[in-house]
């Protein structure tokens, strides 16, 4: 599971730019603004599995909807751009007309919802499904289709005979199975999974997530993954970002960010995870997140944060790069530890 | 499979006791009457024409043993339930002798006709296009159809069929407003003969309709629009599957499963409907039956409709509610 | 509480309808306390004079003024129609909370019991009351019989809010602190379902009414007691339309349909108000 050994990244597949996201709300004469995502600038190369961190209500849910191109009214794109590249075409999702987005939809982007037990049809069965989901992207039809489907279902350890069951009749583990079976069926250039192993116990998220590391692996493709859970990011992710209040405040490869954290919300989400044999008490974050119909000024950190000063109330930080390939948002980042010592870790050795 | 012969078991159970425990209700409220039914039969009978006293004795004891009145209520309440197992229910009074169980049965066949039409249609219809109108929120049509639907629904049957009735019986005669098919037709399966059933059927039909269609209406647009919150629908949308395929098999089609429920639930206030709805067209089926019985004071004819009413709305949802597996997979045993 | 009934009248459009339509209603059937004439007695005014300054609705053929027949009408109806809907909720909120609530076999026995209700028709079954008990069946014995068979549906829909409610974890405190299985249900469940019991009761005023309308129309009810149902009645034992006294078809055809279409608007939009999901949905696009 040697990340390194996955091939130099080289062109960019997805290219955020400067995007803002609002909840436009009017209901009863009062209107509401809340600032879901504001102003994240940055880039998924091809090949890379990009960890998105955050806690509820960070913002990073809208953010993927809005790279999904899956959001609805109140949630509106007001400025900027999110702009992949498959093949020889160009699309920005915040702009893109209809059709557009249907071209790119399941064949080249797609998506793992949380929560497989409610993802499928209940009344529908499973080749059906996927004759809905994959049959028009594939662009294949009859036995062809069935043929391709029943292959990737094989390397999924599923049979043939999930086609024609109904979803409860399959096992909760099956059923996981077939929803990443229908999010790869089209063998998708990019792959947005959203907490994909919240709700599932560790043994089953230990194969899930071995199962989406494979298939990343055969396919590559690029994922976004979003998951508060850092042991997942430190298990799958080659680089990872950390959205805080609607704003990306730091993103850095895997193992440096975690060794050498330059934001003071990092060094708490990294110092979360428990460790083998460490018994030391953690610190906790005092506060809440912030509420982003109105968020502190300056940087929105600042009222939970142990190293704020005068200017951090006043001036929002900018995200700079300040070492390759690692970039922060935090006016004292030279003077950022970890809060606990993270020791390098062996190659295959897996956090717990 | 056998839990699909359980689930028939059991509503088997449930059918045999709603029409025990329904007909015994009906026996028993009709023995509620303070006056003895002999006494109002007579009464009824002796006010349209002289009787000698002789007579009127012969009537009493004719009339005493048909009713059997002199016995315990128990010991009557078992003879009802020997003879209406086998269908007898005695002579009818204003169709003396005809038993009344044949009048029944001549007028059972135009209730069902007339309520399987308008059951299939204002269902079929109305959850169709209130998934539409659940899905497709801004369209303007289907918005002004919720509105009119709204107008229409909480009217009673009597005062739609009543207006309907003036409309066009008087202001714009293009249906027929009375009777299950015209005089001078012949009782034959004909074209001529079904052509005219279904003129007459119309109006009838078309009053509820337009009563019950509201409601299916409202109730889909309201599941439709829970639905639509549903995380397989949102990941469909999200995986761009085709519209229709969304709106047909994903939403409506999950849409529909309560929506049975809630059929077997009003289909004893749709049969309510129809029976109103044909005292008011003269329609040939049990609603003017009951009336004619009620006003010519036959009591046996009167408790001939009231049971077979409660057999076959029973059955009715019996039937119903089998049809719930086949719609909803995830039933297996309750 | 007028705070939330403004904004309803400003924003939703089917409850400002509704309320106007019922307070129309009700307006006429509080200005029955105010007639001068005895609706009961006949051939008190000139009878058959259409629509005028000096009657309002005119007149029907059995002499008497129809303005002030409609407000005894409507009056009478109203009374009616609560009179079931707090009998009926008494019932079904009973049988809905120990249903749902205790379940085993209290549950299982009542829900039986429901559905053996639910699948009797109805109107046949007053038809038959009306046959046996004839002059016996005055106003409030109809309204009994009428609240006995009205409580089925809400009792179910009680049942399966008590249900949810059970498993909450409030529910679970109460019994740990050791509440009395009364006192959980009246002041702890109660206040959820209130909303419930006060939107079925609108749906099923609506319902009694309807019924005690179609009874009254086809003679079975008392026909002394002027209710719309018996203005429709006496219209047509006297052949109106025939005889071109269109009036008095069309006034009680008129109010019926408002008072139906309002209360039922009124039921819609409160119903809608308080599901809260309808709610999230108004406030964005």
């Amino acid at each position: 599971m040697d990340r390194r050994s996955r091939g130099p990244a080289t062109t960019d597949i997805l290219e955020v730019k400067n995007l803002k996201a609002y909840y436009l709300m009017n209901y009863f004469g009062i209107s509401r603004e809340v600032r879901a995502v504001d102003d994240i600038t940055m880039n998924v190369r091809k090949n890379e599995v990009y960890g998105i961190a955050g806690e509820s209500s960070s913002g990073k849910t809208s953010f993927i909807k809005v790279l999904a191109a899956a959001i609805r009214p109140p949630l509106r794109v007001v400025g900027g751009s999110a702009t992949f590249s498959f093949g020889n075409q160009t699309v920005d999702v915040g702009s893109a007309s209809p059709e557009e987005i249907e071209a790119i939809r399941w064949r080249h982007l797609s998506y793992i919802m949380q929560g497989s037990m409610s993802v499928l049809n209940p009344v529908r069965r499973i080749g059906r499904i996927f004759e809905d989901f994959a049959m028009r992207p594939l662009g294949l039809t009859g036995s062809a289709f069935r043929q391709r489907v029943i292959e990737h279902l094989g390397h999924l350890k599923l049979g043939p005979e999930v086609l024609t069951a109904y979803p409860h009749e399959l096992s909760g583990g099956m059923r996981q199975r077939v929803t990443i079976g229908l999010a790869t069926v089209c063998k998708p250039e990019f792959i947005i999974a959203d907490e994909p192993t919240t709700a599932l116990d560790v043994v089953v998220q230990k194969d899930v997530l071995a199962l989406i590391r494979n298939l990343q692996r055969e396919m590559g493709s690029s994922i976004i993954f979003v998951t508060h859970d850092m042991s997942v990011h430190a298990n799958m992710a080659d680089r990872v970002g950390i959205i805080y209040a609607g704003r990306l405040v730091e993103e850095a490869p895997t193992r440096e960010l975690f060794q050498s954290p330059k934001h003071p919300y990092t060094a708490h989400l990294v110092a979360s995870l428990p460790r083998i044999g460490d018994t030391t008490q953690r610190p906790a974050l005092e506060g809440r997140p912030p509420n982003l119909a109105e968020p502190p000024p300056g940087c929105r950190f600042h009222p939970r944060c142990p190293l704020a000063i005068d200017i951090c109330r006043k001036e929002v930080p900018p995200l700079e790069t300040v070492a390759p390939d690692h970039r922060t948002a935090c006016w004292r980042w030279r003077e950022v530890e970890p809060l606990v010592p993270v020791a390098p870790v062996r190659t295959a050795e897996v956090i717990a | 499979m056998r839990g699909y012969f359980w689930f028939v078991f059991r509503r088997i159970l449930q059918l045999f006791a709603v029409i025990v425990g329904g007909i015994s209700a009906a026996f028993f409220i009709s023995h509620l009457s303070p006056i003895s039914p002999v006494e109002q039969a007579l009464a009824r009978i002796t006010s349209r024409s002289n009787f000698s006293p002789e007579a009127i004795e012969a009537m009493r004891s004719a009339l005493t043993d048909l009713y059997g009145v002199n016995e315990p209520l128990l010991g009557q309440f078992v003879s009802f339930w020997r003879r209406a197992l086998i269908g007898d229910f005695g002579p009818s009074l204003i169709a003396f002798p005809s038993p009344a169980m044949d009048l029944v049965m001549r007028a059972l066949p135009w209730t069902l006709g007339l309520l399987a039409t308008a059951i299939v249609i204002q269902w079929f219809v109305g959850n169709i296009l209130g998934g539409l109108a659940g899905y497709y929120q801004k369209n303007r049509v289907l918005k002004a159809f919720g509105v009119v639907s709204m107008g229409l629904q909480p009217i009673p049957h009597y005062i739609v069929a009543f207006v309907l009735l003036i409309v066009f019986g008087f202001i714009w005669p293009i249906f027929p407003i009375s009777g299950g098919f015209a005089m001078n037709v012949r009782f034959a399966f004909t074209p001529e003969f079904v052509l005219s059933v279904l003129q007459h059927a119309v109006l009838p039909a078309a009053t509820l309709v337009l009563v019950g269609m509201g409601g299916w209406f409202l109730g889909m647009r309201a599941l439709v629009s829970n639905i639509v919150t549903e995380d397989y629908v949102t990941y469909a949308e999200l995986a761009g599957v085709n519209r229709n395929r969304i709106v047909g098999s994903y939403v409506i089609r999950n849409a529909l499963v309560p929506q049975i429920t809630a059929l077997a639930m009003t289909l004893g206030g749709i049969f309510s409907g129809t029976v109103i709805v044909e005292v008011v067209f003269s329609y040939p089926g049990l609603g003017t039956l009951l009336v004619d019985a009620v006003e010519g004071g036959d009591y046996s004819l009167v408790l001939a409709v009231s049971t077979v009413a409660i057999a076959a709305v029973a059955v009715a949802i019996f039937i119903v509610d089998l049809l719930y597996p086949l719609l909803d997979p995830r039933v297996k045993v309750e | 509480m007028f705070a939330v009934i403004k904004d309803l009248i400003r924003y939703n459009a089917e409850f400002a309808i509704g309320l106007l339509l019922s307070s129309i209603i009700v307006l006429l059937a509080l200005l029955s306390f105010f007639s001068p004439i005895d609706p009961t007695r006949v051939y008190s005014v000139l009878p058959d004079v259409p629509p005028s300054a000096d009657f309002w609705f005119g007149t029907n053929s059995r002499g008497q003024d129809l303005f002030w027949q409609v407000t005894f009408a409507l009056r009478n109806s109203l009374t009616f129609g609560l009179i079931v809907a707090v009998l009926s909720r008494v019932i079904s909120i009973t049988v809905g909370l120990l249903s749902g609530y205790l379940g085993g076999w209290v549950d299982r026995g009542l829900m039986f019991v429901n559905d053996i209700f639910v699948a009797v028709p109805v109107f046949p079954i007053l038809v038959l009351f009306y046959f046996v008990l004839r002059d016996k069946l005055d106003s409030t014995m109809l309204a009994l019989i009428m609240a006995c068979m009205g409580w089925p549906f809400d009792a179910r829909l009680i049942r399966s809010v008590t249900l949810g409610l059970k498993h909450r974890e409030f529910t679970r405190h109460a019994v740990f602190a050791g509440m009395s299985t009364r006192k959980i249900l009246l002041e702890e469940h109660l206040p959820y379902v209130m909303p419930i019991i006060f939107s079925t009761a609108l749906a099923n005023m609506i319902w009694s009414i309807g019924l005690e309308v179609t009874l009254a129309v086809l003679g079975f009810t008392d026909s002394n007691v002027p209710t719309i149902g018996t203005m429709l009645y006496w219209a047509n034992k006297h052949s109106a339309l025939v005889v071109g006294v269109w009036w008095w078809i069309l006034i009680p055809v008129v109010f019926v349909v408002i008072m139906f279409v309002g209360l039922f608007l009124l039921a819609v939009s409160l119903n809608e108000y308080i599901d809260p999901r309808s709610r999230l949905r108004r406030m964005g696009a």
